[in-house]
């Protein structure tokens, strides 16, 4: 908590001496997030593009609101709706074009391997929660914010945020039990 | 239920190496660095450039401390063309001799080494101020020691021309990156540094006019301007007044001594 303050205070003296820090303090969480909402093939791409959009905004805050700013929500809130945006685009595109990028091989299959267990099978399993759920579950447990952080980032209270991860890893036990079972 | 907890630990990894520097780029934030070619007979230099502007300069012998010294936690200056403009302000800033409207980042040392560099920046090319010149003008004559410092630890070293500050005695002195490269970048501003030294060495402090009455440091335009027949060397500002010079406007020796 300390830690990050400080950073919202660099930020706020300086947007453009503190942002390399604040990438390099959050890249690594905000990739294994977006990943496992979008998937390998397409989680750089967004993860830069959240940055990018947090630098733009920045620029427009006041020096207080900066200073204020609870960097990780506020970074969720931001890539999150780039998430939301990736999958809409993404159901309106022709059939064809999703089984290409599904058989696209290579390195991105390659990608697709984390330790040992396919990324894509917890991308299906995960998507077959509520979006609330979702979120909530691959917030608290791949990228590791507080219930209220989360609480902050989704803008849900803190209570239906403790509900929906506990929902969320319920359903994805049952999930993965339907799995192993014959 | 910690199981499955556990098994989503598993999906946390780190970003790809190209992440940051992709978004560095995009946003034009972070620590970059390009070369130019430095006053004759000095070299390549490496500059340092981010969005608030040239935060570094140093000879391209110097790489492996300069990105040491600037490196934040893993992420080191990335090598990337300065922007057209700032190329053309810094081409102009080297031929000229002077800083012009290059932008220079100073935002990081203190006041006092701000204030050293900015009266530093105002020596115009091929004249020599001595340490003591710059403490009495930024009106701290008892901080030359201060000054000296500041000026070794000049970041943009040949933009902010510290090599045109040299020791009380006269002479030429010393150099961050060496005594030779001060008298290299002298030279190529048309002093003669071995003559500095050997008048210093003579004892002689300023150089008067026997027709103006008025005395100057030996390197200040108009001291440069005197004939031969009328030069008249001085060894302090004492006996400058005593032979009733009085000191020049525009190089102002010793002007509250």
């Amino acid at each position: 908590m300390g830690k990050a303050t400080e950073l919202a205070s660099r930020l706020a003296a300086d947007v453009d001496a503190a942002f390399p820090e604040l990438v390099l303090t959050h890249q690594d969480r905000l990739y294994s997030g977006v990943r496992s909402f979008v998937g390998a093939a397409d989680a750089e791409d967004v993860t830069q593009e959240a940055f990018i959009r947090a630098h733009r905004a920045l620029q427009t805050y006041t020096e207080d609101r900066i200073e204020s700013l609870q960097v990780s929500p506020w970074l969720w809130t931001i890539a999150l709706n780039l998430c939301r945006n990736w999958a809409r685009t993404r159901s309106r595109r022709p059939q064809t074009v999703q089984l290409s990028f599904d058989q696209s091989g290579g390195a991105a299959a390659e990608d697709e391997v984390v330790n040992g267990v396919m990324l894509d099978g917890w991308k299906q399993r995960l998507a077959r929660l509520s979006e609330a759920q979702r979120v909530a579950v691959v917030l608290r447990h791949v990228v590791g914010l507080s219930y209220r952080e989360i609480a902050t980032a989704t803008d849900r209270p803190v209570g239906t945020t403790k509900t929906d991860v506990s929902r969320g890893l319920t359903a994805l036990r049952r999930i993965i039990s339907e799995e192993e079972s014959p | 239920m910690t199981d499955i907890a556990r098994r989503l630990q598993a999906l946390a990894t780190t970003a790809p190496d190209t992440l940051v520097t992709n978004v560095l780029a995009a946003t034009g934030t972070g620590m970059f660095y390009s070369t130019v070619a430095g006053p004759v007979g000095v070299g390549e230099l490496l500059i340092g450039w981010s969005s608030a502007g040239i935060y570094a300069v140093a000879p391209v012998t110097e790489e492996a401390r300069f990105l040491e010294e600037h490196s934040t936690g893993p992420l080191a200056p990335m090598p990337r063309e300065l922007p057209a403009k700032w190329r053309r302000q810094l081409e102009a800033a080297l031929r000229s001799g002077k800083l012009g409207r290059l932008p220079v980042d100073l935002g990081k040392l203190s006041d006092f080494q701000q204030t050293v560099l900015r009266k530093t920046a105002e020596i115009p090319p091929g004249q020599l101020r001595p340490y003591g010149w710059v403490a009495r003008e930024i009106g701290k004559p008892g901080a030359t020691r201060a000054v000296g410092s500041a000026l070794n630890k000049n970041p943009v070293p040949v933009l902010i021309p510290c090599h045109r500050v040299g020791r009380s005695d006269g002479t030429v002195g010393q150099y961050a990156y060496g005594p030779a490269m001060k008298r290299d970048l002298l030279r190529a501003e048309g002093l003669d540094p071995d003559a500095i030294d050997e008048a210093a060495e003579r004892g002689v402090r300023y150089i008067g006019s026997a027709t103006t009455n008025i005395y100057c440091h030996p390197t200040c335009h108009h001291a440069m301007r005197i004939k031969e027949t009328n030069r008249v060397e001085l060894s302090s500002a004492a006996a400058a007044h005593r032979a009733g010079f009085r000191a020049c406007l525009v190089c102002r020796p010793a002007v509250a001594a």
